[in-house]
């Protein structure tokens, strides 16, 4: 072999790869299958606050089903739930309701809720803070109160660590918080891990986190006297909660249906979605629409 | 007569034989056919990835404002940033990519020409033995472990020393430093090694010093070397995003002073792109803030070259 060839064989195998990543994303084959084991590709991706449920769960089902074929992928709700309606993934993951993102037509969409996060305040410790009125995280956030001593803590300037415009964790808490006031403009950080690491670390931090990534090195508020736990989640008396949603569009292939299916069991409902520092969607004893309003079941 | 004949007989069939070769290709023309093809089916592949994401970027980049009609002018001095209520001043993020960039280059550019001299005039042997290794293994660390290195120390040291959360400007140009020093040094080192040794040798000659012949012939000779190095130093700055994201503290607000969280081009494009739609104004806003990254570099890469030709035509006088 000279060395031409190889070269040729070289700029043969760039090409192949080159075009071979344009296709990877959309490639959302669903072979019928014949028997009764599925088999088939599932690409779920989206939503970085359910993407640890989402891979644990995918990996045990396909502990069980060897042929099929799933990927769990995070890139944010928005990814999400614009690779859904573009049909490039089967599922897009999401924190939101599809209705609540611009540019995204929700009724092209099945919404399939899977699990319920509640998020809370946390603030250094330093701070002093353990309980907050409403009213007050409201003020906080929007910049009227500036220093931990307005509100009963030390006499430290608050540092506001929002998370970045666009993402579902903040939509969330603006939602439940601001309730359609406008966020001071200040710090943001682009993930929940990033977050918990600068409030555990910068005096008079302030900011706000899924359950889960409670930590002993913040303090979670209470909010009217309420502390933020599954039980208050599940019963509406602490209000800042969203759904996790997976979106399909269209009529789902064998396998992402079966997935889905998985998702909503018992086996995931009552242990997986516990065990990881998520609410079950079967314990709810609310039920909240795309526009907030909530209903008791 | 059969001698001749036999003669006459070869030389027909070596003319026959020279004929054939000459009118068909050799194998070594066939090989340098088979060069030149593969040389521009590779030209033609970069030209068409850089020609295509030229297209898309400036495609999807002026799709703000001839779909959204968001006016250029505001785009370019607006100053507020919250693209999901259809504000899209970009000003505190040019402002803060330009301040990082060049703060950045001001405080490395003293360090690396030092170096860069202590290389190759002071003492080339602990040089080339020691800081080229050093220099070489700085160029090769992520710049995610850069930024990890800025979250874990360089913020609580400048929240210590300044006050402040410690995220900001004076942050990101402390991380910026260390990721630029590498290149600047050795494209210095470069520009310091091809000044002619005559010029050297002259000066010393003449009874200069030492210092006089390093300060006034050498960095001289090698000034548009040096700016080169600054400009590539500064092209890396303005492009970085992850380490930069991670110190900087993300505040799409105007930057009042150095230790006030800001936010550059690069932070701005990594936070936002995974919760925007495609084709929403706030998703086209933010390729527009990668045209205007892509712009830039075109910008500098126009600039090295301006350098490198006013700097040939001073050696040729």
């Amino acid at each position: 072999m000279n060395k031409g060839s190889k070269l040729a064989m070289g700029i043969a195998a760039i090409s192949l790869l080159l075009v071979g990543c344009g296709k990877a994303t959309s490639s959302t084959s669903s072979k019928s299958s014949s028997s009764e084991a599925l088999s088939g590709k599932v690409t779920a991706v989206g939503s970085t606050a359910l993407q640890p449920l989402a891979a644990k769960a995918g990996a045990n089902f396909q502990a069980k089903n060897s042929k099929v074929n799933l990927t769990v992928q995070g890139g944010g709700s928005g990814t999400g739930l614009s690779q859904v309606q573009a049909g490039a993934v089967s599922i897009g993951n999401s924190d939101i309701f599809a209705e609540e993102k611009a540019g995204i037509k929700a009724d092209k969409l099945t919404d399939h809720k899977v699990a319920v996060v509640g998020m809370a305040p946390v603030v250094n410790k330093d701070a002093g803070i353990k309980n907050l009125k409403m009213a007050q995280v409201k003020q906080i956030f929007t910049g009227k109160i500036t220093n931990w001593k307005e509100v009963g803590g030390k006499d430290q300037k608050i540092v506001i660590i929002n998370r970045a415009q666009g993402s579902g964790t903040r939509a969330t808490f603006e939602n439940a918080v601001l309730k359609g006031a406008t966020a001071v403009k200040s710090q943001e950080q682009d993930s929940n891990g990033a977050v918990q690491k600068i409030v555990a670390t910068t005096p008079g931090a302030i900011s706000y986190l899924a359950f889960s990534y409670f930590t002993n090195k913040l303090q979670a508020v209470s909010i009217d006297n309420v502390t933020p736990t599954d039980n208050n989640v599940e019963n509406n008396k602490w209000k800042i909660w969203s759904y996790e949603h997976m979106y399909t569009k269209g009529t789902p292939d064998k396998a992402t249906a079966a997935f889905l299916k998985y998702m909503d069991s018992k086996a995931v409902q009552n242990s997986l979605v516990k065990d990881m520092g998520y609410i079950s969607i079967h314990d709810m004893k609310v039920t909240k629409d795309a526009k907030g309003t909530v209903t008791q079941n | 007569m059969e001698q001749t004949n036999f003669q006459l007989k070869q030389q027909k069939t070596q003319s026959n034989d020279w004929s054939a070769r000459l009118h068909h290709a050799t194998r070594a023309t066939r090989e340098d056919w088979l060069g030149k093809s593969i040389s521009y089916l590779c030209i033609g592949v970069i030209i068409l990835v850089v020609a295509s994401m030229l297209w898309f970027i400036t495609s999807k980049g002026i799709a703000t404002f001839t779909q959204n009609h968001v006016s250029l002018g505001k785009f370019l001095t607006g100053t507020n940033w919250a693209p999901d209520q259809g504000k899209i001043g970009a000003l505190p993020m040019i402002v803060g990519s330009f301040a990082v960039t060049f703060a950045a280059a001001i405080v490395a550019t003293p360090f690396a020409v030092g170096t860069a001299i202590f290389m190759t005039e002071i003492s080339p042997n602990k040089g080339r033995k020691l800081l080229q290794p050093v220099i070489e293994l700085l160029v090769g660390i992520p710049s995610v472990v850069y930024g990890f290195i800025g979250l874990a120390v360089v913020v609580p040291f400048m929240r210590s020393i300044v006050g402040g959360s410690g995220f900001g400007i004076i942050s990101a140009t402390f991380v910026l430093f260390v990721m630029v020093l590498p290149t600047i040094t050795s494209m210095t080192v470069d520009s310091l090694r091809a000044v002619p040794r005559h010029f050297k040798e002259a000066s010393l000659a003449l009874g200069a010093t030492r210092w006089q012949t390093v300060s006034r012939v050498i960095l001289r000779s090698a000034t548009p070397g040096i700016l080169t190095a600054v400009i590539f130093g500064m092209a890396r700055a303005f492009g970085e995003a992850l380490a930069v994201q991670m110190v900087i503290g993300n505040a799409a607000i105007m930057p009042k002073n150095l230790i006030s969280p800001a936010s550059t081009l690069t932070s701005q494009l990594t936070t936002g792109i995974g919760d925007t739609i495609d084709g929403t104004l706030p998703n086209n806003a933010l390729w527009s803030l990668a045209l205007i990254l892509l712009l830039m570099s075109l910008f500098f890469n126009a600039l090295v070259r301006v350098i490198a030709k006013r700097g040939q035509l001073k050696h040729e006088r």
